[in-house]
C-alpha cells in the first residue's frame, strides 16, 4: 500500500509522455487516403489538414531521400511501396529504423492476406485492413509482429463472418 | 422499400464518377437511402449502410448521423455487426461527443462476453478512443484480463492497460499487481506488450521506476536468450530474431539503467554483446544496433562502451543507406558534446556527407561539422565548409555564412587568413549573410590593425566585380571610406598594391549611391564613407565641390535617412567647415559587445594612443587644435593633447568610452545641434579616472576654493565654483556658470577646454547652449579635472556668436595655485 502511495505522488511531479505512434495514414499518389488510423485526438478539420500537409511533404521526396521527414514537433516515416504511401508520424526520439521495419512487416502482411495486394483491394475491403492494423497496433504501439500469428487471427476472424 | 446496394456496388459506382460534382451527387442520393433506411429500423440491413457510410466518410463526407447506429450495431450479438459497430465508434465517435459514453456499458458486457474475439474487439476500442470516463470504469475489467492466461487477450489488454494509464495516471497502481509475472511469458507477443507497459509505467513515475530496477537481471537474461538462440521462425526478419522485441527491451533497459551505477553495470556485458554480434547486413541489424547504442549513450556506461558505440556510429556513416547515415548524424550531433575526442576521429567522414544529396543529411553534417571545428582543423575544415557554401542551397547559407565568422573568430590562426575567410564568404554568399554580421565584421577588421590596407584594397577590388551583395557593398564602402587614404596611396605589404586614383574611389562610391541594387542601407554607408573621404583625400578643390554636391543632392532624397545624412554632412560643409576634419576622423578601435563569445578588450596605453596619434599625421585634426596651441604654448613648452572630438555622427554605436579615458574626455557639447547623439562621451562614469594613478592629488583636501569670475567682457560673465568630487577625492568638479546681460541671447555658446597631457579632464553636457538675455537665466556645466601632478592649466572660453570670434582670453594664473 505503501508503495501505491508513494507512486501516485511520484506522478504528480512526472512530465506527460505522449503516444508513440499518433497516426498511421495509406495515401496514394493523388492524395486520396486508403486507410487513416488516429492514435491522439484530432478534430475533423485538423485531421483534414494533416492529411493535406503529410501529402505535400511526402509526395514531393525521391529516392534520394531518406525516409525521415521532419514534420511541425514529430517525425513522419514513410516508404513507397508502387502507388502507395505507408507513413507512421512519431516521435522525434523514436526509433526510426525499427518503425521502417515495422511499416515493413504490416506490408507483408497485407500481402499475405490479400494474396498479393493491390490498391484496389484495399479500397473495396478497407475494414478488412483496419482490422489488420488493429492487429498489429494498438493504442499507438507494435502490438504484434510475427507475420503467421497475426495471419492465423485474421482468417480465425474470417471464419466468423 | 429495396434493400440497399451492397458495399462493392456502392464503391465500384462511386469510383466511376468522373467528376467530383458526379461524385458528390452519388453520395448524397446514398446518404439520403440510408438515413431512410436508418429511420424504419432496420436491423438486416444496418451493418452494410453503416459499412457505406464509413466508406463515405473516408472519402471525407459528413456521416454524423450514423453514430448512433453505431452503437446500435455494437449492442447487437452478430458477430459482423459487431466488428463494422466498434469500427464505426473508432472512426466516428471520439471523446468530444457525449454519445461516446453509451458505449461504455456495452465494451463492459463484452469485455466479459464468451468469444476471446469479441473482447479482443471491445479491448481494442477501448485502446483507441476510451475517454477517461471510459478508462475509469472499465479499469477493472482490463485489469482483470491482463491476469488471464489467454495470450491473444493478454497482448491486447496489456497495450489497453497502457492507454488506460496515458489517460488517467492514478490508474497506474491497478496494474502494479498484474505486471508481477509478466516477465515470466514464453509468448513473444505478450512478452513485446508487457515491456511496453512496463515501459509506460517507468516513464511516468519515478517510484515504479525504482520499483521495477530489480527486473533488470531478468530482461538481460531474456535479451541474451533471443540472440543466443537458433532461428525460430514466427518472429524471425532476415535472420534476426525478434528485433522488435529486442528493441524494445533495449528501450527499457535505457530507461532503468539512467543514473543508476548498479543497473548499468549489469547491462554492461549484454550491451557489449549486442552490440558486436549483431549482423549489420541489412537494415534490421542497424536498427537494433542504433537503439543499443542510444542506450550506451544514456546509462552510465564505461568508457570503453562509449567508445564502442561512437565506433559503430561512425560505421554507420560509411554504409550505402541514407537512411542509416542520417541516423548516425543525428546522434552523433548529440554526444558530440559529451565524446568529444571519439566523434573527431569520425571528422573526415562527416565531412565528406556534406556533399551528400539528401538535404536533411547535409544540414546535419554542417552542424556537425561546426561543432567539430577545433585549433587544429581549422584550416582543412574551413576549406571543406567554404566549398560547402558555394554549392549549397539558399535556405543554408545564412546558418553556414554565421558558423563560418563564428568558428573564425574563435580559431583564426592569424589575422590575414581571418580576412581572407570573411573575403570569400562575403563574396560568394555575400546576399544571405545575416545584417548582424555587418556590424561585427566592421568590427573586426578595425581590430586588425595591420591589415587594414589589406583589407581594404580587396573589398575594393571585390566591390568593383560585383555591387549587388548587399552585406559585402556596406562593409566594403565602410572600409573605404575609413582607409580610403591607405587605399590610394598604395602602400599595402601583403600584396600587390594596386594603382587607384581619388577620382576613381569616389566614381565607385556614388555609383553605389545610384545604382538601384542598392539598398537605403548601403546608400546610407555609401554617403557617409563619401564624406568621410573629404577629410582622407588630399584637399583639392574640384575633388571638395564633387563631394559636396553629391551630399547636396541627397538633401532632398525621398528617404528619410539619406536626407537627413545628407543635411547635415551639408551643414558640416557650410557652417562648421572647421569641425568636419575633427568629426571624421578616424574611428578607434571597438570594443566587442559581449554576445559573440569573449570579449576583446581592446588594452589601451600604449597601442591605442599610437594609432590615435598616427592618425594625427594625417591633415585633418590641426583646425581646432591650432588656436589651442598657440595658447597653450605660452605655457612654455607643454606638449599638448589637443582637442579631440570623436563623436562621428553615423557610426552604430562604438564603445569609445575606454578609448576616450587616457586621452582626456573633451567633449563639445551642445555643439552644432544637428549632429545626432554625440551620446559616448558624454557618459559620466567615474571610471574615466578611477583606473588611473592615485596618487593623492591634493593634499590639502579640505581647502575649500572659493568660486571666481573666470571671465567678464561684453557682457559675457563666467564663473566657476569648485569642490571635491565625491567618489574621488582627487577630482575636481568645476561648474561654470554663464550668463549673459547683454540683450540679445547668446546663442551656440561652446565652452572647450584643452589640457596638458598630464592632465584629464572630462566636459559634462552643459545645461543649454543658448545663454538667455539681460542675466535671465544662466547656462551651467560641470568640468571634471584630475590633475595628477599639480601643472597649471588654463581654461579659455570661446563663445560663438556672430559678434564674438574665436577669441582667446588668459585667465590669470592665481587659479593654478588653488588647483595645486
Amino acid at each position: 500500500m505503501n508503495e501505491a502511495k508513494c507512486s501516485w505522488l511520484g506522478l504528480i511531479f512526472s512530465p506527460v509522455v505522449l503516444v508513440q505512434i499518433r497516426f498511421i495514414l495509406i495515401q496514394n499518389r493523388a492524395g486520396k487516403t486508403r486507410l487513416a488510423k488516429w492514435y491522439m485526438q484530432f478534430d475533423d478539420d485538423e485531421k483534414q489538414k494533416l492529411i493535406e500537409e503529410v501529402h505535400a511533404v511526402v509526395t514531393v521526396r525521391d529516392a534520394k531521400h531518406t525516409n525521415f521527414v521532419e514534420f511541425r514537433n514529430f517525425k513522419i516515416i514513410y516508404r513507397r511501396y508502387a502507388g502507395l504511401y505507408f507513413c507512421i508520424c512519431v516521435d522525434v526520439t523514436d526509433n526510426n529504423l525499427a518503425y521502417l521495419e515495422a511499416i515493413h512487416n504490416f506490408v507483408e502482411v497485407l500481402n499475405e492476406y490479400f494474396h498479393n495486394v493491390c490498391e484496389l483491394d484495399l479500397v473495396f475491403n478497407f475494414y478488412k485492413v483496419y482490422t489488420v492494423v488493429d492487429e498489429m497496433f494498438l493504442a499507438g504501439e507494435i502490438r504484434e509482429t510475427s507475420q503467421t500469428k497475426v495471419l492465423k487471427q485474421l482468417l480465425m476472424l474470417q471464419s466468423l463472418e | 422499400m429495396p434493400a440497399p446496394i451492397r458495399l462493392r456496388e456502392l464503391i465500384r459506382t462511386i469510383r466511376t464518377a468522373r467528376t467530383q460534382a458526379e461524385e458528390r451527387e452519388m453520395i448524397q442520393k446514398e446518404c439520403a437511402a440510408i438515413r431512410s433506411s436508418f429511420r424504419e429500423e432496420d436491423n438486416t440491413y444496418r451493418c452494410r449502410n453503416v459499412a457505406k457510410l464509413l466508406y463515405m466518410h473516408m472519402l471525407g463526407y459528413p456521416a454524423h448521423f450514423g453514430q448512433l447506429e453505431c452503437l446500435k450495431l455494437i449492442a447487437s450479438q452478430k458477430f459482423t455487426d459487431k466488428r463494422i459497430g466498434y469500427l464505426g465508434a473508432m472512426l466516428l465517435l471520439d471523446e468530444r461527443q457525449d454519445v461516446h459514453l453509451l458505449m461504455t456499458n456495452c465494451i463492459k458486457n463484452d469485455l466479459n462476453h464468451s468469444t476471446q474475439y469479441v473482447q479482443g474487439l471491445a479491448l481494442c476500442t477501448l485502446g483507441c478512443m476510451g475517454s477517461s470516463e471510459m478508462c475509469r470504469d472499465l479499469a477493472g475489467e482490463v485489469e482483470k484480463l491482463l491476469k488471464t492466461s489467454n495470450s491473444y487477450l493478454r497482448k491486447k489488454a496489456a497495450l489497453c492497460a497502457v492507454h488506460v494509464i496515458r489517460k488517467v495516471p492514478e490508474l497506474m497502481e491497478m496494474f502494479l499487481p498484474a505486471t508481477k509475472n509478466l516477465l515470466s511469458e514464453k509468448n513473444h507477443g505478450v512478452l513485446h506488450t508487457s515491456v511496453v507497459l512496463l515501459t509506460e509505467m517507468c516513464e511516468r513515475s519515478p517510484d515504479m521506476l525504482s520499483h521495477f530496477r530489480k527486473l533488470v537481471p531478468q530482461l538481460v537474461r531474456i535479451l541474451k536468450n533471443l540472440i543466443m538462440s537458433g532461428y525460430s521462425p514466427e518472429h524471425d526478419v532476415s535472420g534476426i530474431s525478434d528485433p522488435f522485441l529486442q528493441v524494445r527491451i533495449l528501450r527499457l533497459l535505457r530507461i532503468l539503467g539512467k543514473g543508476d551505477d548498479d543497473s548499468s553495470e549489469a547491462m554492461n556485458d549484454i550491451l557489449a554483446q549486442v552490440a558486436t554480434n549483431t549482423e549489420t547486413s541489412k537494415n534490421v541489424g542497424n536498427a537494433i544496433l542504433y537503439e543499443t547504442v542510444l542506450t550506451i549513450m544514456d546509462i552510465k556506461s564505461e568508457s570503453g562502451l562509449r567508445v564502442l558505440a561512437i565506433n559503430i556510429l561512425g560505421r554507420f556513416l560509411l554504409n550505402n543507406d541514407k537512411n542509416i547515415r542520417y541516423v548516425a548524424l543525428t546522434s552523433l550531433l548529440k554526444t558530440v558534446q559529451t565524446d568529444h575526442n571519439a566523434v573527431q576521429r569520425h571528422r573526415s567522414t562527416i565531412v565528406d556527407c556534406l556533399k551528400d544529396l539528401d538535404v536533411s543529411i547535409k544540414r546535419r553534417a554542417m552542424e556537425l561539422s561546426f561543432a567539430l571545428v577545433n585549433g587544429n582543423n581549422i584550416r582543412g575544415m574551413m576549406k571543406e565548409l567554404l566549398y560547402f557554401l558555394d554549392s549549397c542551397d539558399p535556405d543554408f547559407k545564412a546558418d553556414c555564412a554565421s558558423g563560418i565568422f563564428l568558428a573564425a573568430e574563435k580559431y583564426a590562426p592569424s589575422k590575414r587568413w581571418h580576412i581572407d575567410t570573411i573575403m570569400r564568404v562575403l563574396t560568394t554568399a555575400g546576399s544571405y549573410v545575416r545584417d548582424d554580421s555587418v556590424p561585427n565584421l566592421i568590427q573586426l577588421i578595425t581590430n586588425s590593425v595591420q591589415m587594414h590596407a589589406y583589407t581594404v584594397q580587396r573589398l575594393y577590388k571585390a566591390l568593383l566585380d560585383d555591387i549587388s551583395q548587399q552585406p559585402l557593398v556596406q562593409v566594403a564602402s565602410w572600409c573605404i571610406g575609413e582607409y580610403g587614404d591607405l587605399l590610394v596611396s598604395g602602400q599595402c605589404e601583403e600584396e600587390e598594391p594596386i594603382q587607384v586614383s581619388e577620382d576613381e574611389v569616389l566614381d565607385v562610391l556614388e555609383g553605389l549611391l545610384v545604382s538601384n541594387l542598392s539598398t537605403p542601407v548601403t546608400r546610407g554607408y555609401s554617403l557617409t564613407a563619401i564624406m568621410k573621404l573629404s577629410t582622407r583625400f588630399t584637399c583639392v578643390p574640384k575633388r571638395m565641390s564633387r563631394i559636396k554636391k553629391v551630399v547636396s543632392i541627397y538633401g532632398s532624397s525621398i528617404d528619410v535617412e539619406l536626407q537627413q545624412r545628407a543635411v547635415e554632412y551639408n551643414a558640416l560643409f557650410k557652417k562648421y567647415d572647421h569641425m568636419r576634419p575633427a568629426l571624421l576622423e578616424r574611428m578607434p578601435i571597438m570594443e566587442k559587445t559581449g554576445t559573440n563569445g569573449p570579449a576583446e578588450i581592446v588594452q589601451t596605453n600604449g597601442e591605442t594612443e599610437s594609432t590615435i596619434l598616427d592618425t594625427k599625421h594625417l591633415p585633418n585634426i590641426t583646425q581646432p587644435a591650432s588656436q589651442a596651441n598657440d595658447l597653450l604654448d605660452l605655457l612654455g613648452g607643454n606638449d599638448v593633447v589637443p582637442v579631440i572630438q570623436t563623436t562621428v555622427p553615423t557610426k552604430p554605436a562604438s564603445a569609445g568610452g575606454e578609448l576616450l579615458d587616457l586621452l582626456g574626455d573633451l567633449s563639445l557639447t551642445g555643439g552644432p545641434t544637428p549632429t545626432p547623439a554625440p551620446s559616448v562621451p558624454m557618459s559620466q562614469p567615474p571610471f574615466l579616472l578611477d583606473g588611473l594613478t592615485s596618487q593623492p592629488l591634493f593634499n590639502d583636501i579640505a581647502a575649500v576654493i572659493p568660486p571666481m569670475t573666470a571671465y567678464n567682457k561684453n557682457g559675457l560673465k563666467i564663473e566657476f565654483t569648485f569642490e571635491r568630487s565625491n567618489p574621488n577625492p582627487n577630482i575636481a568638479v568645476i561648474t561654470i556658470h554663464a550668463t549673459n546681460s547683454t540683450e540679445a541671447d547668446m546663442t551656440e555658446f561652446v565652452f572647450q577646454a584643452a589640457v596638458p597631457k598630464t592632465f584629464q579632464l572630462q566636459l559634462l553636457s552643459p545645461s543649454s547652449n543658448v545663454v538667455p538675455a539681460l542675466n535671465q537665466g544662466s547656462v551651467t556645466q560641470v568640468i571634471r579635472v584630475l590633475n595628477p601632478q599639480k601643472v597649471r592649466c588654463y581654461c579659455e572660453p570661446r563663445p560663438h556668436s556672430a559678434s564674438y570670434r574665436s577669441r582667446s582670453s588668459e585667465i590669470s594664473p592665481f587659479i593654478l595655485k588653488h588647483l595645486q
